[in-house]
């Protein structure tokens, strides 16, 4: 869109004093822009108009009582994600919506009033949705930073995935090592309290105060808690009706040739694995990432147990991201793992009576079809994500993605946390991740988790309704409505009155909404503020 | 009138948890739709009065568009079904005034639904190009 020409034309809307265009009014420059702005030009509003409220309101509410503004006094206009971003192609009609949506924005700005905001308090406590490895992780970092956990698992141990596994990349080490050592730990740490065979069966509240439903095994409980942090993981996908998956014994996925090789149970000379199987397809765009370096270890086991043995790898690309993983991939290489890239026009086959015997493929190098001797084929499939992450996600109201892993708030400004405050999301329920990635991530949510719970208090928006007594007519139409019984009616000077109790208000404005007399509205979204922005809709 | 030229322009209501950020993640995910709709945030659908969508076609809107949670998932508990019953009434009403029910639209869009949301309101400005300008703008 053109941005001067929506500089120029909001300049000479009325009240406004100043108006510039920024680059980035997100980088250090824009904010002490506004700042000097405020300042300058004794401003007693401020508009932003760029991408969106839901990630960068804050930053300039902060901005804005820094320089001695009521952060209520700042409105946010979307002109990128709800604009420049979804009309690329009709740049004039974009910047014409984009001067609309100002406009409205101005109109609304200018029956804004400065609010405060009460302080409510947080339970210093938080409940880890996951008792794999993430899920301990970042129960263990917030007991140790002393708050109160409830670890809730779904199976009858802890542990999760890394029970089934056998040596991890790039270390080689006993994945029971590290999964043992993490559930001692677990046990050993008395702030921590382990739910086994217990389902998250509903979720109430808010950040400071979730009240939560467990159901272990029938028997109901309840809990309080101040945070929640989502960990619980992904599945592997099986592969039904592929590359002989189901019908040959001998066609295994990368997670239960390790359950064979953990058990001791595995035997073969001529091992051929294929990669990217139900991967960057088109009804499953995305890279799992990490089950490259999975063949990639597994093959380098096998050559190593069996020096005999060989072991190809049929890959489209390879993922060996970062220092060790590269470094593991070469020595793979020098190991005598065979990589062969094919062709996803032209996939493998696998070929067998009763029992897989050989994997044909085209060698894209050699430009001819060659054959591969196979006692076993392991199919390389990406994590998917769990069956229940819809019922989670409903019940926690925080969405997923297209692909149905959680959807954190915003990648790069909020990541690990999801834009309902005081809920948490770490390892591969976020997105298939390796095991120091998914470490890592837990210690970050955990220490998401801990601000509010150190600091116990919140300060929710201002954003609640209030009542015009002379106006309220003692109806009771929002008390009804009212679904956090935020609303009492009161007798005061022998009438009724509508009473809104403001700790409770959670600021839906459903109340407002129902009003017959317009007496009872909503901080910040009043009926005069939005019937301003729409009167403002046509200039 | 020429009804290609005939461009709409609708007011839409989009909740601060679900339709808004799914229009957000339109955006992000760069999923093109014509530009004739212009979103005014609320927290909750839940608070769309029927007097805003009434406000809304005076001021000169050919459309109103409102986008809530999917039933269930509401951030706060309820709001949507509240929505849902002042859409209802509004259905039976606005005919009562000239304009046909249609030109009012209530959707559950959930916060990744960002090509759904694009979808749905391509489609139902689809719909007001067929039903043409609303009130003033015909005598023109």
């Amino acid at each position: 869109m053109n941005v001067p020409e929506v500089v120029e034309y909001v300049k000479g809307l009325p009240d406004i004093v100043h108006a510039e265009r920024n680059l980035f009014t997100c980088s250090e420059e824009g904010i002490s822009a506004i700042k000097k702005g405020i300042k300058g030009h004794n401003l007693n509003r401020v508009i932003v108009a760029s991408c969106t409220p839901r990630t960068h309101e804050p930053l300039f509410r902060a901005a804005c009582e820094e320089a001695g503004l009521n952060k209520y006094l700042f409105e946010f206009v979307n002109i990128r994600d709800q604009c420049s971003w979804v009309h690329m192609r009709e740049p004039e009609k974009a910047t014409q919506k984009a001067k609309d949506l100002i406009r409205m924005g101005v109109a609304k700005a200018r029956l804004l009033e400065p609010l405060e905001e009460v302080e409510t308090p947080v339970i210093p406590s938080c409940m880890v949705m996951g008792g794999g490895v993430v899920g301990m992780s970042a129960a263990l970092n917030l007991a140790e930073q002393g708050f109160e956990v409830h670890l809730v698992e779904k199976g009858k141990g802890l542990g999760g995935t890394l029970l089934d596994l056998y040596k991890l990349f790039p270390t080689n080490e006993q994945a029971s090592k590290l999964v043992e050592s993490a559930i001692q730990k677990v046990a050993a740490q008395s702030k921590i309290k382990a739910y086994l065979s217990t389902r998250v069966k509903d979720v109430r509240g808010f950040i400071g105060n979730f009240e939560v439903v467990l159901d272990q095994d029938g028997k109901e409980s309840e809990i309080k808690v101040g945070t929640i942090i989502v960990a619980i993981g992904a599945e592997e996908l099986k592969p039904v009706h592929q590359y002989g998956y189901g019908k040959f014994p001998n066609v295994v996925t990368q997670l239960e040739l390790e359950q064979r090789m953990k058990k001791g149970e595995f035997e073969g000379q001529n091992v051929v694995m294929i990669n990217c199987v139900g991967a960057r397809i088109p009804e499953r765009t995305y890279c799992s990432r990490f089950c490259c370096m999975t063949a990639v270890k597994n093959a380098t086991l096998i050559r190593e147990s069996n020096p005999a043995s060989k072991v190809w790898i049929l890959h489209r690309d390879l993922m060996a991201y970062g220092e060790d993983f590269e470094n593991y991939y070469r020595w793979s290489m020098e190991q005598g793992v065979r990589f062969i890239r094919y062709d996803r026009e032209k996939p493998p086959q696998v070929i067998g009576d009763g029992t897989a015997e050989k994997v044909r493929v085209w060698h894209q190098l050699r430009g001819r079809e060659i054959e591969l001797p196979a006692d076993m084929v392991v199919l390389t499939t990406p994590l998917i994500p769990r069956a229940d992450n819809e019922e989670i996600s409903k019940m926690l109201k925080v969405p997923l993605s297209e692909q149905g892993f959680f959807l954190e708030a915003h990648v790069k400004l909020m990541p690990l946390e999801f834009a309902t405050e005081g809920i948490y999301i770490c390892g591969s329920a976020r997105w298939p991740t390796e095991i120091a990635e998914g470490v890592a991530q837990a210690y970050g949510a955990a220490a998401k988790a801990a601000i509010p719970m150190r600091r116990g208090y919140v300060k929710p928006e201002a954003i609640t309704s209030y009542v015009n007594e002379d106006l309220c007519g003692g109806c009771g139409i929002c008390f009804e409505m009212c679904p956090y019984s935020a609303i009492e009616i009161k007798a005061e000077n022998g009438k009724r009155v509508a009473h809104c109790i403001t700790a409770l208000c959670k600021g839906c404005g459903t109340c407002g909404a129902a009003c017959p007399s317009g007496a009872i509205s909503m901080n910040h979204f009043t009926d005069e503020q939005i019937l301003a922005q729409i009167a403002a809709l046509t200039a | 009138m020429n009804r290609d030229k005939f461009e709409p322009l609708i007011l839409g209501f989009a909740c601060n948890w679900c339709a808004y950020a799914g229009a957000d993640l339109a955006g992000v995910s760069r999923f093109q739709y014509p530009p004739n709709m212009r979103i005014i945030r609320v927290m909750c659908s839940g608070r769309v009065d029927p007097t805003f969508v009434l406000k809304a076609f005076a001021s000169g809107a050919d459309g109103v568009f409102i986008g809530g949670c999917h039933p269930g998932d509401c951030h706060y508990i309820e709001g949507n079904y509240k929505a849902r019953r002042r859409y209802e009434l509004l259905k039976k009403m606005l005919p009562q005034y000239g304009i046909e029910s249609e030109r009012l639209r209530l959707e559950w869009i959930s916060a990744s639904e960002g090509a759904r949301f694009a979808e749905v309101v391509m489609d139902f400005i689809n719909v007001i190009k067929e039903l043409g300008a609303l009130g003033k703008r015909q005598d023109q």
